[in-house]
């Protein structure tokens, strides 16, 4: 229709020309045309063959199950979180990198869908690139965070599954954190978490966060947090994956096992007193 | 359980929105803003479908200043105007095929007339012109002190006095804590916000 319209309509009289309205036109054109099932709701058919809690037979078992943290504090944004994936009651993975790096002084974290996170924060990494270069400027996080809002917003309805947060320092801003979900939610924050574990690493996180923490204690904050995650939830777990993004950019502090750093969070400092065990 | 409160009084509109941004069973904001400042003298507050309230509110906003600039800042909308607007936005909306889930309130203070104005729509594309209104929960605690306590010629004073009745009441009974009011008020002056 659009076509037909363009086709016998007179051509627009622009202050512009080509190249520069293609300069000044910074809406990402995602326009992928992806293929759909030929039935009337797309939803509807994705929940009857993905539905696993009713339907454990589903053809279709969707990476689900998580914990995501990320928080503000004076020395910047620190990033959090495990590296479990999960289809149904089957540990897909304990190796998933959940910390995507969109550019190197932006992250986002994957929680939902590892699919749609995957490829819909990939695909912000190259609009962000492209506004970089046609802005010849670096994008402000709130910008990059909206461009995604935008985007899943435009499939809501359709089966997208992906609660993200979007870190990153700009000269603007500073250090600023958005939370972005596939209902089209976008908010400004200091503190979020996401994922199936979220309700643990809030109760560890809320209690002990202040914005004047040292980078030593954010870090060590952050870890715990998603080690009480783990602990908790049998849909978390592997490893604690921790970046911090400091002006500079972003720096990774290690993919470590939960496994020993529970045991030795329990022998040193004498927590998880509900675990019992005779050596 | 989003709270939408809205009072007039003899020379101004108040407009209040819970700070709290839900999903599940976290709260993952406590001073989030449900308002939007479409003109000088034009406010709205909304709630329903997340995703929808800001996208729905954004783009009212974005075409009421359009019709701002297009008269060179001179005319602006009046708020039954506005209200008319958004109406006719959502009766559009409600019969695409992905409509916007979309409740709001409407206030505003209108200059030429020299009278507060006060418009409840929901997403149904449902209009009233009242003298106070709420949405959700809201209603069933707030509407029955409104109805006892409210006069149409009552001062800024009484009004906050009335808002701050209907939050108590709000904190006493309602079993999740909506972490408090942002409120601001229309007059003659503008728009701005007030503590309660």
């Amino acid at each position: 229709m659009d076509a037909l319209v363009a086709r016998y309509a007179s051509p627009q009289d622009s202050f512009y020309d080509d190249d520069e309205q293609s300069i000044l036109d910074t809406r990402p054109s995602h326009d992928h045309a992806f293929a759909l099932p030929p039935i009337a709701q797309p939803s509807a058919f994705l929940r009857a063959v993905t539905d696993d809690h009713k339907n454990p037979e589903c053809p279709i078992k969707l990476a689900h199950g998580t914990t995501t943290l990320a928080f503000r504090f004076q020395g910047g944004i620190v990033v959090a979180t495990d590296s479990r994936a999960t289809a149904g009651n089957w540990i897909a993975s304990q190796t998933v990198k959940k910390v995507i790096e969109i550019n190197d002084k932006m992250l986002g974290t994957m929680a939902g869908g590892a699919a749609d996170c995957q490829f819909w924060l990939n695909y912000l990494g190259m609009e962000c690139r492209l506004h970089e270069l046609r802005h010849k400027r670096r994008i402000t996080v709130a910008a990059a965070s909206k461009i995604l809002a935008n985007i899943v917003y435009s499939y809501k309805g359709m089966g997208l599954s992906m609660g993200t947060m979007i870190a990153g320092v700009t000269a603007q801003e500073g250090p600023a954190l958005y939370y972005v979900d596939s209902d089209g939610t976008r908010l400004q924050g200091d503190l979020f978490c996401v994922g199936s574990g979220q309700t643990f690493a809030y109760g560890v996180l809320d209690r002990e966060y202040r914005y004047d923490l040292t980078t030593e204690e954010a870090l060590a904050l952050g870890s715990r947090s998603i080690l009480a995650a783990t602990h908790r939830d049998a849909y978390s777990g592997g490893s604690i994956n921790l970046y911090h993004v400091k002006e500079e950019g972003w720096v990774k502090h290690g993919f470590t096992d939960t496994h020993p750093v529970f045991w030795k969070t329990k022998q040193e400092k004498g927590e998880f007193s509900n675990v019992t065990v005779d050596f | 359980m989003e709270v939408l409160l809205g009072i007039t009084g003899k020379d101004f509109t108040l407009i209040a929105a819970s700070k709290a941004a839900m999903r599940g069973v976290t709260i993952l904001k406590a001073t989030d803003d449900k308002t939007k400042t479409l003109n000088s003298h034009t406010m709205m507050a909304y709630s329903g479908e997340s995703g929808d309230t800001v996208q729905f509110a954004e783009y009212i906003q974005a075409n009421v200043q359009l019709y701002g600039m297009r008269n060179n800042s001179n005319w602006q909308l009046s708020p039954s105007a506005v209200a008319s607007l958004i109406r006719h936005e959502l009766a559009r909306s409600l019969r695409s095929r992905n409509p916007y889930h979309v409740n709001l309130l409407v206030g505003g203070f209108d200059v030429t007339e020299n009278k507060p104005h006060l418009y409840w729509l929901d997403y149904l594309a449902a209009q009233a012109s009242l003298p106070y209104a709420a949405h959700g929960y809201a209603q069933y605690y707030c509407l029955s002190i409104l109805d006892k306590h409210h006069h149409p010629d009552i001062d800024l004073e009484k009004g906050i006095e009335l808002l701050k009745m209907c939050r108590d009441e709000l904190i006493n009974r309602l079993p999740i804590d909506f972490k408090g009011l942002l409120v601001k008020v229309i007059t003659a002056d503008g728009i701005r916000e007030i503590e309660l």
